[in-house]
């Protein structure tokens, strides 16, 4: 196991007390492994992505671990987090667009990053994948302007995985693109796996059918909560939590992208994750509830390597 | 980079043309013959004076001409550097009370400006999101900020002039010396200049200061902040960083400002009695010298399209966006 | 976006707005200020039977119980001048910063919303009187006007206030003209000039009101200078004006810190207050601000 997160807790500080936006989820990824990790707007996705790395200032550490090659990753304290960071846990963010300083060169800003971590630039290494991503050397001697928006994102794939990470994270960066560059960007990342740049990933998107092309492994979350955790294969074809279900019948079909109207289909919102009542988070909007889902229901190993969360699947 | 400078030298050129036409607008809309009434508010002493600035205005102005004329003739006056004849200083000519005076009010206004602008940057830099620092510059820049120019002139003149006795009051150098090219001269100079330089320098400082801890939060909370510190790049760096990009914002903002700046440095100068515009332009209002007080007008307007043009070639400089930008666009 | 989404049950703006209002030190201390002093202005003169400019007695009399701000070299009675100079300096600022406001706005507004040519003019004709120093247009013209008028005062600076105010209207603007609502009332026929007061006025009100405020503050700040050189109202006592005699009548020089002291303060403490309220408001409107 490359990450093991156990019962992670993260709450946002708000002025009306404490939003349960990630509460006690629990799971894991093998050397190697892509996670996609998916759910609407809300369900405590970025949360977790940003726990993982840095939590923004709202956010706080309430419980459970975070271990990371054996060892535990002191996500509550943002200073001790630091040597940990860009080494051993890495991000691609949502904002590739904007996330190199507009006024350096890049060459420049990623020597100056470098040498602020006390690492030697490797320019071999760093020329060898711009080659491989494609851009032209040149780029290190231009201002982030002067490069179009793929090149940028594949500028900040490159920076963020230099250091070889044993996690990367790639939270919705996919979201902005059209679909061939999102076929492009999904390829880059699984070489980037397969030559061994990162160990495991951590890939973030509401878009199921996208996530099925690149995880080896599907998470779905709901409300702060793991729903169903599975084989992609077995997420998309076998769903056995009544969101998924929902979540995926509500795609027109599996490998054509039409999630943007991913939830249409299932009626009502997700509960306020302000003081939610006890039991099952889904179970107003869930066409199978009963009496039991008053109670939490515990993830259930149903299968090998498939975690459900659901009394009706146990 | 052409079509940058083109359109700011468009808009220069357009406000000096305006001002130049306010200027010669204003009297002859004024009622009655904008000459005599002048004279006649003015105070010269000398009947022979007043004789002689009746026949060289009614030639300047050239009422027997048509209005388009006289428009032009303003125009050639100007290129020619006349700026006709002071009443309040008969005869000195407009020209050369300005030229005399320009040295001192720059003395002034450039380091207070130039100075109050650098430290106040870095204070507003050094202030944003620390608690205590912020705790204490922010108050401090808002009431420096808030405050008139010439009241903080005045109480600084009453406490180290009059009260305390450490520096002089008034005038830009003693009754007793002589404008010399010696060492004595010159620390007399520098003493005159002290409170002036420190009044202005403090209400500016606010200001800046206030301004860069605004824009530098927005940098840290940008981006290109955000995906640093994730990638564990240590603070220092991080608001090197921001610093850098918010300096920029800073340039455009001073060059907003220096109308106000200029305004603060004549208000000052009337305080202490300092020799430059400022002390000038109330002399001719005083007086009602219009001839002088327009001189001065036309004087801080150039002065001032002069010093917007710098600060564009400056940003140039710092900003490689813009640099880039044109480029591509001229490619 | 997927922070944002996690705070549910959202009370409605205005009355959320008025929740952080109250529990904004900055807001209730700059506004606390403002409203004492202008209490002073308004109600004040209403006390003092005898006009500002009056003999009243004893000259040069540091502060005492009958005279609060004691009297000049010329026996007037300060408090007396303070008082009126507060209404006029009130007055000046409100009236200044509200004709600035107004241009402000009508350009900024047409500017954003038509965009092309006539955005184009009105953006060259904003910069143009940017650029122009202000303080030195208002010398050429209050200077040729000899009976100035509070009134004219303020209208003047008016009339030279608004070109940041348009810019940074303009700018707004322009990011609303495209919103859903914005198009939907254009799709269904209504005219520009009820898009603008309907539609893109009231989205943008609390930044319009800090606008104001700004405005307010820097109207009062250069009628104190206009009034210092000698070119202020020649009808009423302001705190400019104070300050101008102060000066001309070498107070600092005679000592009589009670003559040029109070009036500074009052400015100082009004604009003061104003950016301070302004720094408060901006807080409770925008949400990023607060402090948790």
């Amino acid at each position: 196991m490359t990450l093991e997160v156990d019962d992670l807790r993260v709450y946002y500080r708000t002025l009306k007390g404490d939003v349960q936006a990630l509460d006690g989820v629990s799971f894991g990824v093998k050397d190697g492994e892509i996670l996609g990790l998916a759910g609407e707007s809300g369900c405590g996705k970025t949360t977790l992505g940003k726990a993982l790395i840095r939590l923004d200032g709202r956010m706080k550490h309430v419980g459970g671990s975070v271990t990371l090659d054996d060892q535990v990753l002191p996500i509550g304290d943002d200073v001790k987090m630091n040597p940990y960071r860009f080494k051993q846990v890495s991000l691609i963010p949502q904002y590739s667009m904007s996330a190199m300083n507009p006024t350096r060169k890049i060459g420049r800003m990623v020597r100056e990053l470098l040498d602020s971590r006390k690492v030697k630039l490797d320019l071999d290494e760093l020329h060898n994948r711009l080659d491989l991503v494609e851009l032209p050397r040149e780029v290190l001697g231009k201002y982030p302007i002067e490069l179009s928006g793929g090149m940028k994102q594949r500028m900040v794939m490159v920076i963020s995985t230099l250091l070889n990470p044993s996690l990367l994270i790639a939270d919705e960066i996919t979201s902005a693109l059209d679909v061939s560059t999102q076929k492009a960007v999904v390829t880059t990342l699984k070489g980037f796996r397969d030559r061994g740049f990162v160990k495991s990933m951590l890939f973030i998107t509401h878009d199921i059918s996208l996530t099925n092309q690149l995880a080896d492994t599907i998470m779905v979350m709901y409300a702060g909560k793991l729903a169903e955790k599975a084989p992609a294969g077995v997420v998309v074809n076998a769903p056995k939590h009544p969101y998924t279900q929902l979540l995926i019948s509500s795609l027109p079909e599996v490998g054509v992208r039409y999630a943007d109207k991913r939830l249409t289909g299932i009626p009502g919102n997700p509960p306020s994750l302000l003081n939610p009542v006890p039991g099952c988070r889904f179970r107003d909007r869930c066409p199978l509830a009963f009496d039991k889902c008053a109670e939490e229901p515990p993830p259930v190993e149903v299968e090998k390597d498939h975690v459900v969360a659901c009394w009706k699947a146990a | 980079m052409r079509r940058y400078f083109g359109r700011k030298l468009l808009v220069y050129g357009l406000t000096f043309f305006m001002a130049v036409t306010v200027n010669w607008l204003v009297p002859r809309l004024m009622p009655g013959d904008p000459v005599a009434s002048m004279l006649a508010r003015a105070r010269v002493a000398q009947p022979e004076a007043q004789e002689a600035l009746r026949v060289y205005y009614n030639n300047l102005f050239g009422f027997d001409q048509p209005w388009w004329q006289q428009y032009l003739n303003s125009w050639g006056a100007l290129f020619r550097g006349d700026f006709g004849i002071s009443l309040w200083a008969f005869p000195t000519p407009v020209a050369d009370l300005l030229t005399r005076a320009v040295p001192y009010s720059l003395a002034l206004l450039i380091p207070s400006i130039l100075i109050s602008w650098v430290i106040g940057n870095r204070l507003g830099a050094l202030a944003a999101r620390r608690k205590v620092l912020d705790n204490t510059v922010l108050p401090v820049s808002y009431v420096l900020t808030a405050t008139p120019y010439l009241w903080l002139a005045a109480l600084m003149a009453w406490g180290f002039g009059i009260v305390w006795g450490i520096f002089p009051v008034a005038g830009g150098y003693s009754f007793s010396m002589t404008p010399s090219f010696t060492w004595p001269f010159f620390v007399d100079l520098l003493w005159h200049w002290v409170l002036p330089f420190a009044s202005l320098f403090l209400v500016a400082l606010g200001g800046w200061a206030i301004g860069m801890r605004n824009v530098i939060i927005y940098e840290l909370e940008s981006d290109y902040a955000n995906y640093l510190s994730a990638l564990g790049a240590p603070q220092k760096l991080i608001r090197r960083y921001a610093f850098r990009n918010a300096v920029l914002p800073q340039i455009t903002g001073l060059a907003l400002q220096l109308g106000v700046l200029v305004a603060g440095a004549l208000v000052t100068e009337i305080v202490f009695s300092y020799p430059g515009l400022g002390s000038l332009i109330l002399a001719a209002i005083q007086n009602k010298d219009f001839f002088l007080l327009q001189g001065a007008f036309l004087f801080i307007v150039l002065g001032v399209l002069i010093a917007n043009f710098i600060i564009d070639v400056i940003y140039v400089i710092v900003d490689p966006r813009t640099r880039v930008g044109m480029a591509g666009a001229s490619a | 976006m997927t922070t944002t989404t996690v705070e549910p049950l959202r009370p409605p703006v205005r009355w959320e707005a008025l929740y952080f209002a109250l529990r904004n030190t900055k807001l209730l201390v700059g506004m606390g200020i403002i409203l004492i002093l202008l209490g002073i202005g308004v109600i004040g003169p209403f006390f003092i039977d005898k006009p500002p400019s009056e003999y009243v007695g004893m000259q040069m009399q540091p502060p005492s119980g009958e005279f609060w701000l004691g009297t000049n070299t010329f026996g007037q009675d300060l408090w007396a001048q303070f008082v009126h100079g507060l209404r006029t300096t009130f007055l000046v600022g409100a009236l200044g910063g509200g004709i600035a406001a107004v241009i402000g706005m009508a350009i900024g507004f047409l500017a954003g919303y038509k965009g092309g040519w006539i955005d184009e003019i009105l953006t060259m004709f904003t910069n143009v009187v940017l650029v122009l120093p202000t303080l030195a247009v208002l010398f050429i013209l209050n200077a040729y006007i000899g009976v100035r008028g509070a009134g004219m005062q303020a209208l003047f600076i008016g009339l030279t206030q608004w070109p940041w105010a348009a810019r940074s209207i303009r700018a707004q603007t322009f990011s609303l003209r495209s919103r859903d609502f914005v198009d939907l009332a254009r799709l269904s026929g209504v005219g520009s000039g009820r898009i603008i007061m309907r539609e893109i006025a009231p989205n943008m009100s609390s930044y319009l009101l800090l606008t104001f405020i700004l405005l307010f503050g820097g109207s009062i700040l250069i009628a104190s200078s206009l009034d210092f050189i000698g070119l202020g109202p020649t009808d009423a006592v302001s705190l400019g004006l104070m300050l101008q005699q102060a000066h001309q009548w070498s107070a600092m020089h005679l000592g009589l810190w009670w003559w040029f002291i109070p009036p500074g303060a009052g400015i100082t403490l009004i604009v003061g207050a104003l950016y301070v309220a302004n720094v408060g408001l901006d807080e409770v409107f925008n949400p990023k601000l607060r402090e948790l």
